[in-house]
């Protein structure tokens, strides 16, 4: 029997082993004798301290004394506190490497109760903490910016129970999503979630960050599939919402505060999440066309022809794809296009997905919309294809050299403006930088606009924002469609809430948690 | 001189999907898993495909051997560049007990039926790793074979061929007729566009039995189990150098 290796992304090392006794396993590679372990962590120095590269204060909060360490010790028994500066390291920074905290304690709880015990004494000791899941955010939210106590999730990562009737999974929060879809599979059942960081992120991070992810255009958001959650607040209380019905009007829904709020009004300890039926039949095609519009039409051609089974919709510009076979060696199917798409469908009847993806294919070509593309229907074919687009984000942080440095942001907004966007940051930045791509899902009207330079210079901060903010303000779109605000964009939400809602919202966070102490310097802006 | 090329694919299950054993014990579970062309002989049609381009092949046929379902692989291999194709029919039942055999006999007799000089196939099947049909038919015509190839260049008359050895790199001469199995640095096999495909679906599929070709697919082989691996136990810590020899000498290995 052969053996099949999986690749998991983002920062976790990637081995490639090219010895001809692994030659049945199938990663196709051009270097014949060469070992080598990349890792998207050790390979770049350091970042800044944030508290250095940003204005920023520290908040009036304690610092961590050795009496607090013991208090942790005794709670978790020493294994479970790590104080050491070197293993800290890799949690105090951010996956894209450009926020890093002073945090000099890292927690990890198995259970709620320990959470529980955890935040009442913080509560009460005024210490600041910073939860954490799979450090996968991108927009600093993940990580501290002083010397928060992180409380990590990672031993949080038990399965309680899948209902196969109702088709409902109730798990801890630090299960990682892509462990979590597979343990589902087993019984007919798919996570209605998928995004690129999913062998890392845990479904208690995507559930505070109210991800999106590649199939929204089809599921839905977390919102909606979302069921139960339970948390702890910052007194240490429990909240217990974790019903498991679809459907339950009974008073307000509290669920909703946690999904979404970045950590800072409770730290989400379990979940209780709807799985639809896994699908028969997924078919993906890869698509090549000349221009933005032909983009525009190709989509509504799409949602009209494939309608049910359309289950995701995301494009790709020309430069994001230069970069991925640049810096990841990876091969797109097809020639060099201005613009790219995948479009792809699931389905419970394998012919009737085919007869209608087939139709809408051969009318798309002949039409000249589509100029060139393949369509795939294999597992090994369509996990190719689908990391063309999963990893741009690893192919940017690689384009400098020297640095990552990587400016994400992503955009809700009206489809006819989206390419615009790219077109006008790229012009307004000229010379200044390496790259200025846009990629994303149009289907759900967000694009993911990134930015790629040789050296952080606080001047190029300041040329790309607030200008990128404005632009999205003007045509009523979101500064933050689907990543949150985190540590980065804290300050700009007005540019997407008016000042009622955020005055509302500072209200809500003080009753929750007084003194402040979940993941602060984040998510509501600085006063 | 032109070639005409013979290339063997295989439909096996896709290398992406997780493998079950049959409650039976008896075999895998195939029924509504993904199958897709065996990657060794994508590699195979893809260098037969680039000889046609280069010129030296004039034509390529593709060639499976399986069930109805083997069309859509030869659909692939057609899409691919391949000029007609050639299915065999093996009832689904039978599969299991196709040899590689069988299989030879069958692509000898049709290299000397389409009157083939070059016959290429993937080194391996992903499912059954034997890796004995390439030199079976080898043996069957009288042809020399060039196995493991990562390299394949036409001289007069002859494929000077580059063969991925255990020790390194071996580079041979063969002379035409000459069968040739692929490795896996030989190509990547290109993406079948939506254009090809669509032209793919007017090219000819010819299909025939192992009957009509005088050959006898009785099985020499029974499968008398087949069985997961047994799981990997927990590995135990011992405090210091003696306990490890003590263990060591009571599970026998010293």
């Amino acid at each position: 029997m052969m053996i099949a290796a999986r690749c998991t992304r983002l920062g976790i090392p990637i081995v490639k082993n090219l010895t001809r006794v692994s030659s049945t396993s199938m990663f196709k590679s051009t270097d014949l004798n060469q070992h080598y372990i990349h890792s998207s962590v050790t390979c770049f120095p350091k970042c800044e301290l944030t508290s250095k590269r940003y204005q920023i204060e520290r908040g009036q909060f304690s610092t961590i004394s050795e009496e607090d360490v013991n208090f942790f010790t005794n709670l978790l028994g020493h294994h479970r506190v790590i104080n050491d500066e070197t293993e800290l390291e890799g949690y105090n920074i951010d996956w894209l490497g450009m926020v890093r905290g002073a945090s000099s304690v890292l927690l990890k709880p198995k259970t709620t109760e320990e959470v529980s015990t955890i935040l009442a004494y913080c509560n009460k000791r005024k210490l600041a903490v910073c939860p954490q899941g799979g450090n996968t955010g991108l927009v600093g939210g993940s990580v501290p910016v002083f010397d928060e106590i992180i409380i990590s999730t990672a031993l949080m990562n038990k399965v309680e129970n899948v209902d196969t009737w109702l088709g409902v999974v109730t798990c801890q929060s630090g299960c990682v999503l892509e462990a979590l879809d597979e343990h589902v599979s087993e019984y007919g059942l798919m996570i209605p979630l998928d995004l690129g960081a999913k062998g890392s992120c845990h479904i208690g991070g995507n559930v505070s960050t109210n991800a999106g992810g590649l199939r929204l255009l089809r599921y839905g958001s977390l919102h909606g599939s979302v069921l139960g959650v339970e948390a702890v607040l910052a007194s240490g209380e429990i909240v217990d919402c974790l019903s498991a019905m679809k459907k339950d009007n009974t008073g307000y829904d509290l669920k909703q505060l946690f999904i979404g709020s970045e950590g800072t009004l409770g730290l989400v300890t379990k979940i209780a999440i709807n799985c639809p039926p896994r699908p028969q039949s997924v078919n993906l095609a890869f698509l090549g066309l000349e221009t933005f519009d032909d983009v525009l039409k190709t989509y509504k051609d799409a949602k009209k022809k494939l309608g049910e089974i359309l289950s995701s919709c995301e494009f790709i510009d020309q430069s994001s794809i230069e970069c991925v076979e640049k810096n990841l060696k990876l091969k797109a199917p097809i020639g060099a296009h201005p613009f790219y798409m995948l479009i792809e469908t699931s389905g419970s009847n394998g012919i009737h997905d085919e007869e209608k993806l087939n139709v809408f294919l051969e009318e798309a070509l002949g039409a000249g919309l589509v100029t060139d593309g393949t369509v795939a229907t294999e597992p090994s074919r369509m996990h190719h294809i689908w990391s063309i687009r999963e990893r741009i984000a690893e192919a940017l942080i690689n384009d400098g050299c020297t640095y990552k440095l990587v400016f994400i942001y992503d955009i809700s907004l009206p489809l006819p403006h989206f390419y615009k966007m790219v077109e006008d940051m790229r012009e307004h930045l000229g010379s200044n930088i390496l790259r200025c791509c846009g990629y994303g899902h149009i289907g759900d009207g967000n694009l993911h606009l990134n930015i790629t330079s040789k050296e952080f210079e606080k001047d190029l901060l300041n040329l790309i924002e607030p200008t990128i903010f404005e632009w999205t303000a003007k045509v009523n779109g979101s500064i933050s469609a689907e990543h949150g605000v985190g540590f980065k964009k804290r300050n700009y939400i007005h540019y997407s809430k008016s000042s009622g809602a955020i005055a509302l919202m500072k209200q809500l966070k003080a009753l929750m948690d007084p003194n402040g102490i979940l993941n602060p310097y984040k998510v509501l802006p600085d006063n | 001189m032109s070639l005409r090329v013979l290339v063997g694919c295989k439909r096996v299950i896709d290398y992406a999907v997780k493998i079950r054993v049959r409650p039976d014990k008896m075999g895998v579970v195939t029924d509504g898993v993904k199958h897709s062309m065996n990657p060794f002989d994508e590699i195979a049609i893809e260098e037969a495909v680039r000889l046609k381009e280069k010129k030296i092949a004039k034509e390529v046929i593709a060639v499976s051997c399986g069930p109805t379902q083997a069309q859509e692989t030869i659909r692939t291999a057609l899409a691919m560049g391949a000029d007609r194709g050639i299915h065999v029919e093996i009832p689904a039942k039978e599969m299991e007990k196709l040899e590689p055999l069988h299989v030879s006999k069958i692509l000898a007799k049709l290299a000397e039926k389409e009157g083939a000089e070059l016959l290429i196939v993937g080194k391996q099947a992903i499912d059954d790793d034997s890796n004995a049909t390439a030199q079976m038919t080898a043996a069957l015509l009288e042809w020399p074979q060039a196995t493991f190839a990562s390299k394949i260049e036409k001289t007069d008359g002859t494929l000077l061929v580059v063969r991925e050895v255990d020790g390194g790199l071996e580079t041979i001469k063969v002379k035409l007729p000459a069968v040739v199995s692929a490795d896996l640095r030989l190509n990547e096999p290109r993406y079948a566009t939506l254009p090809n495909i669509m032209k793919a679906k007017k090219k000819k599929i010819v299909k025939m039995k192992p009957a009509d070709l005088g050959v006898d697919t009785t099985a020499h082989f029974e499968v008398v189990e087949v069985c997961d691996p047994p799981s990997r136990e927990a590995g135990i810590k011992v405090e210091d150098v003696d306990a490890l020899v003590s263990k060591l000498k009571e599970a026998g290995r010293i």
